[in-house]
């Protein structure tokens, strides 16, 4: 089935299998495997990019709902040359071990920023009020991305970091 | 997954049209569950229909001084409207109390309501579940049953609806508008939207084959004040044990039965002046445990008399 998708600023146009699921379409087809495959059931967030600039689980969704939509995946978030500054924030905090959950958790990362900055809600935010950049926020709002290293407390650190660099 | 062709809908009506044309249609909007269980081959479609990109998201103010919320509305759409954080505090809780947020973008209201259950024999192909495989039995009733209904249940099925949101919609006397293939609409009030398993635990909604979700329409916000607590086994991003919502002097409980839980008999015995303990004593004496979930009775009790105490302002 034809289906184009604006990847990381680029038409690309696939024929797929309506048995494509988005992430491998990504890692299949387009050679990007910055996108990791952890469960391929929405549990882990490791395959977590932007669509249309809110974070979604690429492993959950079929590539054929995505024609005409706009993705990003971690290839189209920085370069080696020119990090962003969620990727800065990441190294600088030593916020990963492994690094197999990374690429979701920063794509993740910017989706909550977009997120806090749209006064969305969590279930950390009190009803009514808009919600305040805290630990316990962020915790809540990155809880659909696992780490088996377990390096939450500097995946926190570099939240924190690269929304005062980003403010 | 099985092979499957897939189309977009070009209009709800069309949808609904061309679900009644091709057996084994299904509906498919955000897609975070159906295709969950589609890898699994639990869920096994010959086509999809695409109606996540229908003109039904819209959030609205309907005459009489509800909401009209469109079925094809993200979670996070929802939880985040100023109209329901304001008027309706109980719904965005409760969505924002299930699943996490990447789920929350792409899952639909409609979606939500129609989502599966997590009883673990009916994932579990090499084990007897009637509502997957009718007449295979039920592995749950003497088995790993710690999550299992309260309430309602039958001898063919024991599992639970673990939505969030439908607990919130119940206890607001929310509605359930669709479009059938013939074109025909109607109204469902949600609380009848789910059957009780009974012998025909596969049949899990009044729906008629096609019948296409289009929008929740909520009547103006009770006078009162509004709850919902949930507890699970970790603090965020897990299913429900039990869960409650409070919506003035309207009470519904969640993952305690197949549908969301209107909870009656407490509301009776609340009006009847008795107190937030005694009415969901009343409540329970329905209850029917199987063993491993027999600590969901206090839980329950607590829970709900925790919650009724909060949404009366008096905190817990």
């Amino acid at each position: 089935m034809r289906t184009t998708i604006t990847v990381n600023g680029e038409a690309r146009s696939l024929d797929l299998d309506p048995r494509t699921t988005l992430l491998d379409a990504l890692r299949e087809h387009l050679k990007l495997t910055g996108a990791k495959k952890g469960c391929d059931h929405g549990q882990c967030g490791a395959c977590t990019v932007l669509v249309n600039g809110v974070r979604i689980n690429a492993c959950l969704s079929l590539a054929v709902m995505h024609d005409g939509d706009e993705v990003i995946s971690i290839e189209g978030v920085g370069t080696p040359d020119r990090l962003h500054p969620v990727q800065v924030a990441f190294l600088n905090q030593d916020a990963f071990q492994c690094g197999y959950c990374t690429p979701g958790q920063i794509c993740s990362t910017l989706g909550l920023l977009a997120e806090l900055e749209a006064g969305h809600p969590s279930q950390e935010t009190a009803p009514g009020a808009k919600p305040e950049f805290t630990g316990d926020e962020i915790r809540e709002r990155m809880s659909g991305n696992i780490c088996r290293c377990s390096a939450y407390p500097q995946i926190v650190a570099a939240i924190r970091q690269a929304a005062e660099q980003m403010a | 997954m099985k092979p499957f062709t897939y189309e977009r809908a070009e209009s709800p009506a069309a949808a609904a049209k061309a679900a009644a044309l091709t057996k084994g249609a299904r509906f498919i909007a955000g897609g975070t569950n159906l295709l969950d269980l589609m890898k699994l081959e639990i869920e096994q479609p010959t086509h999809l229909i695409d109606v996540g990109r229908l003109p039904m998201a819209a959030i609205a103010p309907t005459p009489e001084g509800g909401l009209t919320i469109g079925a094809a509305a993200t979670n996070t759409a929802v939880a985040a409207h100023a109209d329901v954080r304001a008027r309706y505090p109980v719904l965005s809780q409760a969505i924002l109390a299930g699943g996490s947020p990447q789920l929350r973008n792409k899952a639909s209201v409609g979606g939500n309501l129609l989502q599966r259950t997590r009883c673990a024999y009916f994932y579990d192909a090499s084990k007897p579940c009637n509502k997957r495989a009718p007449g295979s039995g039920c592995g749950a009733l003497e088995g790993l049953n710690r999550n299992a209904a309260i309430f309602g249940a039958s001898q063919a099925c024991i599992a639970t609806h673990t939505s969030d949101m439908a607990v919130a919609l119940a206890a607001l006397n929310a509605r359930v508008e669709t479009i059938s293939p013939s074109g025909d609409t109607r109204s469902i009030p949600l609380t009848d939207l789910h059957r009780l398993p009974g012998d025909m635990p596969h049949v899990e909604t009044v729906l008629v084959p096609g019948e296409l979700i289009t929008a929740v329409t909520l009547p103006p916000p009770p006078v009162g004040g509004q709850a919902y607590r949930k507890v699970r086994d970790r603090a965020s991003y897990a299913g429900g044990l039990a869960s409650v919502a409070v919506a003035g002097g309207d009470l519904a409980l969640g993952m305690v039965a197949l549908k969301p839980w209107r909870a009656a008999g407490a509301e009776r015995a609340l009006r009847a002046g008795a107190s937030p303990a005694e009415a969901m004593a009343a409540e329970l004496e329905g209850a029917s445990p199987r063993g491993r979930n027999d600590f969901k009775i206090p839980l329950v009790a607590r829970l709900a008399t925790a919650a009724i105490h909060e949404a009366n302002g008096r905190g817990a």
